[in-house]
């Protein structure tokens, strides 16, 4: 398959396609608009249905509707767009159905700016709706990492029958990088459990209410359990014999990965965890860390430090933890060095 | 590695010189990251496109130093200009860059672009002009085969007007004489 130069969106969209999708409800919002764009003319060409709903509400509720009928179904948004779809989400764990959702990250609370950040990671890995649930989190760094997750986003919503979720941000989805396109694959809709009308067979039933469940506790809280103990994913970066170790997802991994690379010509020991889940968080991958490390350092592009929380129990705190933010400004990979060489000679 | 940055009016095509940029040197098998200007800076005000492209992945999309700039306007080249490496090559189109005062530890190639593409009756390709300079200033690629990645791009789209490649080819000219 030969490579082809693609925007972030447009390839997910093309992925999500080829994964099966055959249904989307949504309403635009900068800077995901390329998804609903690109899709109001593929669904339909690949037999599926595109909907340009009245609200984010509605387009939740439609994808709900599709995915109890057994088929793929997605929808994206991004900042106050993407608060508008939690309350679905809970619904649709809840359910039990798969689904798969993207938040292209913008910066800010309330409207916010539309230039990228990550400051959505409590929202996307706390589980942003009410109640006991949780999504798979997928956090792409590249245009080829969009395509890649998208289509394991579908297959992992299927096999825990729980929506999952693309993080992406306004960097990772507006820039073009050459991508290779899988395959397209078919998704049957008939599974057991989907509502394909009775035709004489035993009533099934979609609900999101789950009284009539024996102890759904335990069987909820195992159902977790063990997409947390399977499901994780990371890159890791020269962190066998680093004193620093960065942790950073998404388009914060790319400015570090940059940052190790110039390190290491100065002859700093950096080394990068790049979580590619963030729930569940790839506690696993730090066992892969120079027992002597140093200091832990936390990339994010946000206002205030967020998944440092996690770092800081996945590491249960062997090696100071530190934050580096960046915000509304994209921070510059020479200065991560700079921060990490402050870090180890304030330890001398 | 090279770091090129794209800038001018919108309308002026900077964003699709970039893009060509990325797909010729795609198809000639680099590596590629093409990221366009995002924010309310668009709106009006200088529109532009940043691109790394060389041999080996590229791993921060993002930079601070600029090899090559392509300024189509006067507000690009003062806008981007302090931030081209010392050596860097600034492709300025003179027929609307005329405030002078470049720097000294630059290369400059001014190529007046727009007045090109106007005689050659095609007004619209004043940014190929400017491609073909920068071709030309940093032998990128080889300009015959970035020429064919031009009509091979429009083809694709379904409307080649050959005096594109004209105006690539009189860019690459402007700046072998500069």
């Amino acid at each position: 398959m030969s490579r082809q130069l693609m925007k972030g969106n447009d390839a997910l969209s093309e992925a999500a396609v080829r994964a099966g999708c055959r249904f989307f409800g949504g309403y635009p919002i900068t800077p995901q608009s390329e998804i609903p764009e690109y899709l109001s003319w593929r669904m339909p060409e690949a037999g599926g249905t595109f909907i340009q709903a009245e609200s984010e509400l509605s387009g939740v509720n439609m994808v709900y509707g599709a995915a109890a009928a057994g088929f793929r179904a997605m929808t994206s948004s991004s900042g106050p767009g993407f608060s508008l779809l939690q309350e679905g989400i809970s619904y649709i764990a809840s359910a039990e159905l798969p689904a798969v959702f993207v938040d292209v990250q913008r910066y800010g609370s309330g409207l916010g700016d539309i230039f990228q950040a990550q400051g959505d990671y409590w929202q996307a890995t706390r589980g942003g709706g009410h109640g006991d649930y949780r999504m798979l989190v997928y956090a792409p760094a590249s245009v080829q990492e969009s395509v890649d997750l998208v289509s394991v986003a579908f297959d992992k919503a299927d096999q825990y029958r729980n929506p999952t979720l693309i993080l992406s941000d306004a960097s990772i989805a507006q820039m073009m990088e050459p991508v290779t396109l899988p395959e397209m694959r078919e998704h049957d809709p008939n599974a057991d459990w989907a509502v394909r009308g009775k035709h004489g067979k035993p009533f099934k039933r979609v609900t999101s209410t789950m009284y009539y469940i024996e102890d759904f506790d335990a069987y909820i809280k195992g159902k977790y359990d063990e997409m947390a103990e399977a499901e994780q994913r990371w890159e890791s970066v020269r962190v066998d014999d680093a004193d620093v170790v960065l942790v950073a997802y998404g388009i914060s991994s790319r400015i570090c990965r940059e940052a190790v690379e110039i390190a290491r010509g100065r002859g700093v020991r950096l080394g990068l965890l790049r979580p590619i889940t963030l729930w569940p968080f790839p506690a696993k991958a730090f066992a892969e860390v120079n027992p002597l490390v140093k200091a832990y350092l936390s990339v994010e592009l946000s206002a205030l430090p967020k998944m440092v929380e996690d770092v800081r129990l996945a590491c249960e705190m062997k090696a100071p933890v530190e934050t580096f933010l960046g915000g509304a400004h994209i921070p510059e990979s020479s200065a991560i060095v700079e921060r990490a060489v402050a870090i180890l000679n304030a330890q001398r | 590695m090279l770091s090129i940055t794209c800038a001018g009016f919108g309308g002026q095509g900077v964003l699709t010189a970039g893009l060509l940029l990325a797909h010729v040197s795609m198809e000639s098998g680099k590596e590629i990251t093409w990221v366009p200007s995002y924010g309310s800076e668009m709106r009006g005000g200088t529109a532009s496109c940043r691109l790394r492209i060389g041999d080996e992945p590229i791993l921060n999309p993002f930079f601070s130093a600029i090899d090559a700039l392509i300024g189509m306007n006067q507000d690009s080249v003062d806008t981007f200009q302090g931030a081209i490496a010392p050596g860097g090559v600034l492709i300025a189109n003179s027929s609307m860059v005329r405030g002078g005062a470049f720097r000294d530890d630059i290369r400059v190639v001014e190529v007046p672009a727009t007045e090109i593409a106007g005689e050659l009756k095609n007004p619209r390709g004043a940014n190929l002009v400017m491609l073909g300079a920068v071709i030309g200033a940093t032998g990128l690629v080889d300009a015959e085969e970035f020429a064919d990645g031009i009509d091979a791009y429009f083809n694709k789209k379904g409307r080649n007007n050959p005096l594109n490649r004209e105006c690539f080819m009189r860019g690459v000219q402007a700046a072998a004489n500069a």
